[in-house]
Order: C-alpha cells, then sequence, then structure tokens
C-alpha cells in the first residue's frame, strides 16, 4: 500500500526519446531535399516514401493483426485507378482525387474481405492474391480505360495540380513525405490505442483473444480497410507522379506487394521500425545491384528466405533485443520512482 | 453441339488443373503446408523437360523417366533441407520462404533461358484428334492426360488409405507429436510427401510444356489455378480437386466463348461465387 505511489506505468524508454529525435531528424532532413538535392533525388526520395507507407500498411496487416496479404496490389492499382477515373471523367481535382481513393479503396475492401476473410492463414494469402488478379484482369476489359493497354494523365489534369513543372514535383514531394511520417503515425497511434492491444491479442491467440471479449473479425476488418483505404492513397500518388496507368503495372505482384514483403521481412516484421530499416537497406541495396536485374531479385529473395530462417525478428528485431531499443514503443512497461524497473513488461 | 464441345474441352483442360493441384493439397494435408513456390516449380520442371529433349533428343513423354524422379529427389532435398524448417504453429516463416523460393526460382529460369516463349515438341500427338459423336471430336492428347489425373489421383488415394506409408501420412497428419512417438520420422515423412508432391508437379509441368507455350513468367497464374482447384474442391479431397480443376476449366472456356479474351476473369469469378455460397469447397473433408 505504501509503495503503490512509487510506481508507474510508461511506454517510453530514453532510448525511444533519442529514437524519437533520429526520426525527426531524418524526417527533416528528407524535407529539405528540394534545398540539398536536384530533381532525381526528389523523385527517389518520394518513391522511398511509398515504399515506406506500402510497408508500413503491409507490416499492419501481416505483423499486427496475421493478414499476411499477398494482393496488396489490388489497393495501388485501385488508388491509381481511382485517380485516372476522378480526374478524367468526373472533373475533380487531382489533389481532392487522393483522399478519394483511399475512400474508393476502402470501400472496395469491404466486399473484398468479405470473400477473402473466409479462407484462414496461408490460403487467405493466395486469395488476396486472386482479388488483386480479379481486379487487373476486370481493369483490362475497360477499353475507356485504355483496356490492357493503359491510359496516360491528360495534360490539363497534369497542369491543374501546379502550373509549373518544379512546382508539381514539389507537391507530389511534400505529400510523399507527409503519407510517410502519417502512415507511419498512424500504426504507432492504432498500436497505442485498445485496438493495438486487440490485436496483439489476435496474433499471439485467436481463441483466447476472442474468449477475452476482442471481437476478432472486427478488429481485423477495421485493419484490413485502413490498410487497403492508405494503400489506395498511396497508389493514386504513385500514379500522380508516374502519369501514365496500365492494368499490368498497376496490379502487380512484384512492385507493390513482393519487393514490400521483402522490405518488411528484412528489416523486421511486427515492429513500426522494422519497414524503415526495411526500406533504407532495400534502397541502399537497388542503388548498388539493380542493374543486375533478375539476379538482384534472386538475391532480394533469398536474403528474405535466409532472414527468415536464421533471424525471423529481421535486422531491426535482432538490434532492438540486443540492445533494447525501442524507437516507437507501444508495449508499456512499470517501472520504480527509484528508477529500477521492477521486471517484465507487458 | 458447340456448347456441348466446349464442356467437354472444358473437362480435359480440368484434368491438367487437377494435376497443377493434387500436389498443392496433398502437402497441405499433410503438412499444412501452403506452398507459393508450387506453379513456379511446375515450370520449373516444363523447363526440365525443354533441356532433357532437346538435350538428349527424347521424346517429352519418355523425358518424364527422367524430369519425374529428378523432381521427386529435389522435392525430398528442398523438404529435408528447407521446408522443414520453416514448420510451425506460426504461419508466416512457411508462406514467407515459399514466396522468397518463388521469386528465386522465376528469376533463376529468366537467367538461364531468357524470357522467350518455350514449348515442348509433341508430334502427331500435337494435332491427333478422335470422332467421338457427330461433330463431337476430342484431342488425344488432352485425353491421355486427363486420363493420367485420374490415376494419378487414383494411385495416391491407394497410397494413402491402403499402404503402411500412407497411414504413417495420415497419422503425422492427425498428429505429429503422437506420430513421432509411435516411431515415425515426421522429418522424413514431410519430405516424402513433397518429393510425391513434386513428382506430380513433373508430370503436370512436361504436360502444360506439350500442350501450351510457357515461360518463367507464368508460375503464379498455375499456381493461382491449383489453389483455386483446391478450394473449390474443398480442402483435404483428391478427387474433390479433381472436380474442382474441371469446375475451373469448364468455366474458362465457356466463359471465353461468351466474353471472347475474359476466359481467365470467367474462372476467378466462378471461383469467387464457390467461395461465398460453399467456402468449404464442394466437397469439404478436412477442417482449417
Amino acid at each position: 500500500m505504501a509503495n503503490t505511489g512509487t510506481y508507474c506505468v510508461t511506454t517510453a524508454t530514453r532510448t525511444s526519446r533519442i529514437g524519437l529525435m533520429l526520426m525527426l531528424a531524418g524526417v527533416a532532413f528528407l524535407s529539405l531535399t528540394p534545398v540539398w538535392g536536384g530533381r532525381s533525388d526528389m523523385r527517389l526520395v518520394v518513391e522511398f516514401c511509398y515504399f515506406l507507407a506500402l510497408a508500413q500498411m503491409w507490416n499492419l496487416l501481416a505483423g499486427y493483426a496475421g493478414l499476411v496479404s499477398v494482393g496488396q496490389q489490388a489497393f495501388v492499382g485501385l488508388g491509381g485507378y481511382a485517380l485516372f477515373v476522378s480526374t478524367i471523367f468526373m472533373g475533380v481535382h487531382p489533389l481532392l482525387a487522393l483522399p478519394l481513393a483511399a475512400v474508393v479503396a476502402g470501400i472496395l475492401a469491404l466486399p473484398t474481405a468479405l470473400i477473402v476473410f473466409r479462407l484462414r492463414g496461408a490460403y487467405f494469402a493466395i486469395g488476396t492474391w486472386v482479388m488483386a488478379e480479379v481486379y487487373r484482369l476486370s481493369f483490362a476489359q475497360v477499353s475507356v480505360l485504355g483496356g490492357g493497354s493503359g491510359q496516360s494523365l491528360p495534360i490539363n489534369v497534369i497542369k491543374s495540380v501546379a502550373s509549373s513543372r518544379s512546382d508539381r514535383e514539389l507537391v507530389v514531394f511534400a505529400i510523399g513525405i507527409m503519407l510517410a511520417v502519417a502512415s507511419t503515425g498512424i500504426v504507432w497511434w492504432l498500436l497505442r490505442s485498445r485496438h493495438g492491444l486487440a490485436l496483439t491479442a489476435i496474433r499471439d491467440s485467436e481463441p483466447a483473444s476472442e474468449s477475452l471479449g476482442v471481437n476478432n473479425f472486427k478488429t481485423k476488418l477495421l485493419v484490413y480497410v485502413l490498410a487497403a483505404a492508405i494503400t489506395g492513397f498511396i497508389g493514386a500518388l504513385i500514379y500522380l507522379q508516374k502519369f501514365r496507368i496500365a492494368p499490368d503495372a498497376a496490379f502487380s505482384l512484384i512492385d507493390w506487394t513482393a519487393y514490400v514483403i521483402f522490405i518488411v521481412v528484412i528489416g523486421g516484421i511486427g515492429r513500426i521500425e522494422g519497414p524503415i530499416v526495411g526500406t533504407i537497406v532495400f534502397f541502399i541495396l537497388r542503388e548498388f545491384l539493380s542493374d543486375l536485374g533478375s539476379w538482384y531479385l534472386m538475391m532480394l529473395g533469398l536474403v528474405a528466405v535466409v532472414i527468415m530462417l536464421k533471424a525471423p525478428q529481421g535486422i531491426w528485431g535482432e538490434l532492438a533485443n540486443r540492445f533494447d531499443l525501442h524507437f516507437f514503443p507501444v508495449q508499456r512497461r512499470l517501472y520504480r520512482s527509484d528508477g529500477q524497473t521492477p521486471g517484465g513488461s507487458a | 453441339m458447340d456448347w456441348i464441345n466446349a464442356v467437354v474441352q472444358g473437362i480435359l483442360v480440368g484434368g491438367l488443373y487437377a494435376l497443377f493441384a493434387t500436389g498443392l493439397s496433398l502437402i497441405f494435408g499433410i503438412m499444412r503446408l501452403v506452398n507459393i513456390a508450387h506453379g513456379d516449380l511446375i515450370v520449373l520442371a516444363s523447363f526440365l523437360g525443354l533441356v532433357i529433349v532437346t538435350g538428349l533428343g527424347l521424346y517429352p513423354l519418355v523425358a518424364l523417366l527422367i524430369v519425374v524422379p529428378l523432381m521427386f529427389a529435389l522435392g525430398y532435398a528442398l523438404q529435408r533441407g528447407l521446408l522443414n524448417f520453416t514448420l510451425g504453429s506460426d504461419i508466416l516463416p512457411p508462406l514467407l520462404v515459399t514466396f522468397g523460393l518463388s521469386i528465386i526460382i522465376q528469376n533463376a529460369l529468366l537467367e538461364i533461358f531468357s524470357a522467350d516463349s518455350q514449348k515442348l515438341p509433341a508430334g502427331p500427338l500435337q494435332t491427333a484428334s478422335m470422332q467421338i459423336a457427330e461433330g463431337l471430336a476430342v484431342g488425344v492428347f488432352p485425353v491421355i492426360v486427363f486420363a493420367c489425373a485420374v490415376v494419378v489421383i487414383a494411385g495416391l488415394q491407394l497410397l494413402l488409405y491402403r499402404t503402411a506409408l500412407g497411414a504413417a501420412f495420415r497419422a503425422t497428419s492427425d498428429d505429429p507429436d503422437t506420430a513421432r512417438l509411435m516411431g515415425i520420422d515426421n522429418r522424413h515423412i514431410f519430405a516424402l510427401a513433397m518429393a510425391i508432391s513434386l513428382a506430380v508437379v513433373a508430370l503436370a509441368g512436361v504436360f502444360l510444356g506439350m500442350r501450351t507455350a510457357f515461360d518463367p513468367s507464368i508460375g503464379p497464374g498455375r499456381l493461382i489455378y491449383a489453389f483455386e482447384a483446391v478450394i473449390i474442391g474443398g480442402l483435404g479431397s483428391l478427387w474433390g480437386t479433381l472436380v474442382g480443376g474441371i469446375v475451373l476449366g469448364v468455366s474458362q472456356i465457356i466463359g471465353g466463348k461468351l466474353f471472347p479474351g475474359a476466359d481467365q476473369l470467367a474462372g476467378h469469378v466462378v471461383f469467387l461465387i464457390i467461395l461465398v455460397f460453399r467456402p468449404r469447397g464442394l466437397f469439404p473433408r478436412a477442417m482449417d
């Protein structure tokens, strides 16, 4: 009784405060790209940002909700096509089309979820892939959107973003940075909320969490739809930068899911820092090795296989376990006010 | 007559799809492993067939005598050396490791054989057909493929339910821990299951190569067909898998006739409809 006042529950640690500072410094550095870099650097940073955002979303699904999707390209493609359809045929302003794409992807995620949620585990994975194929083949049938060969964004739509090219690139760049920060922030916020607790419980044991009053289906559906909506937004941004869309590229398994899976596995699945580390490693490898073409993909696959077998928590998992690093703490720890931890965390 | 013809063609194509699917169904039944690289292994078998046919000048069906044992051995080694280490209560490792494997196989094939499409020379069998009724002819080769599918599935049923090895397979599937207490070496049993799975894959791959053109990129598509056949038929039922393959084949051919160019889409849509109304497939056997 006398002691209760001297304990406190907290999620932050000293390394987490340092880590957060480091992250902010990183964001500041990337945000200043237009100052220190050229156009190609800005493009690269935007690409970095959307891969990071895609990885955060895939990690949220697979690492926290146990929903291993191999079909996230469905929502990238849907987001991209939502941008094209709404701007070309409905006259929506491109910047307004981005959140609209998120809404469209989120709404279409509902029927998609009702179908794929009937499958468990690995079959769920292939089910999501079939859904992505259905979307790809369906868009290839729509001739007003250019069918299988695709379509370009008309010049007047492009000009309506901003009149000069450098302004347009600046706009896309700014949205990219915000997207990367927001997707990381949303995952962090979600995991610290009661939904995060429910998710962790589901991941650890579905029957146990259900018996404790967690609605597994609703929690998973929430996460799936949220991830789909944000992935749709990312898709729209990707195609606002690319200006041209075609079904095979927009619904590409390799580009929008395989790379992303490798990023998360290499960086560390089930940790918010994992996608960040993974994306950095992915871009470093790509800068040096992408000339090797298919060898590069083979190596990525090999690295992912080895990591899955030897260090299933990825690079960040290994580091975090060794040095007790948590840049985005979601665990609650019990502290005594004299600074000693009375053990265990929950 | 046109429609009957389409249905018959669809059923025969279904035989090939059943061959794609049997291996997937078998290893899922025995060790709850879903092999994402399954489709790429089918294409790998087609390319192995190509190497042997061009290298040794053998007829593709004769080349099977080499391809099947090779894939059998590869399956055993793959399971023993790699996939056994991924099995456990967590579904992520097997899924991600076979996914990585799929990308590795695809790109290795691309590096070795380039993206050109290839074909195994089937000779006169390519065009041989027989008249069943007035206006209804079927190709001899598709009939052979379908018959092979039936024989393979019947053989696997016999193996599973009439032999000691089959009993060991089923015991390990039901309860791996107790099976081990009874003196069964799970690692060996799983490796044998994967070996048999890839032996069937070898058959499927060579038939695929004789029937249509193939290139390194088509593996994932074959995996999806196999997966759909398994789910339509119902998990754990081999005969169900054959029916699943037939349903898929008929849907594709009829869909392609109704909406040209939409044959794949039609197959997927029928699969989704069945998934919505009969989520456990037409002949469910296993839970999970």
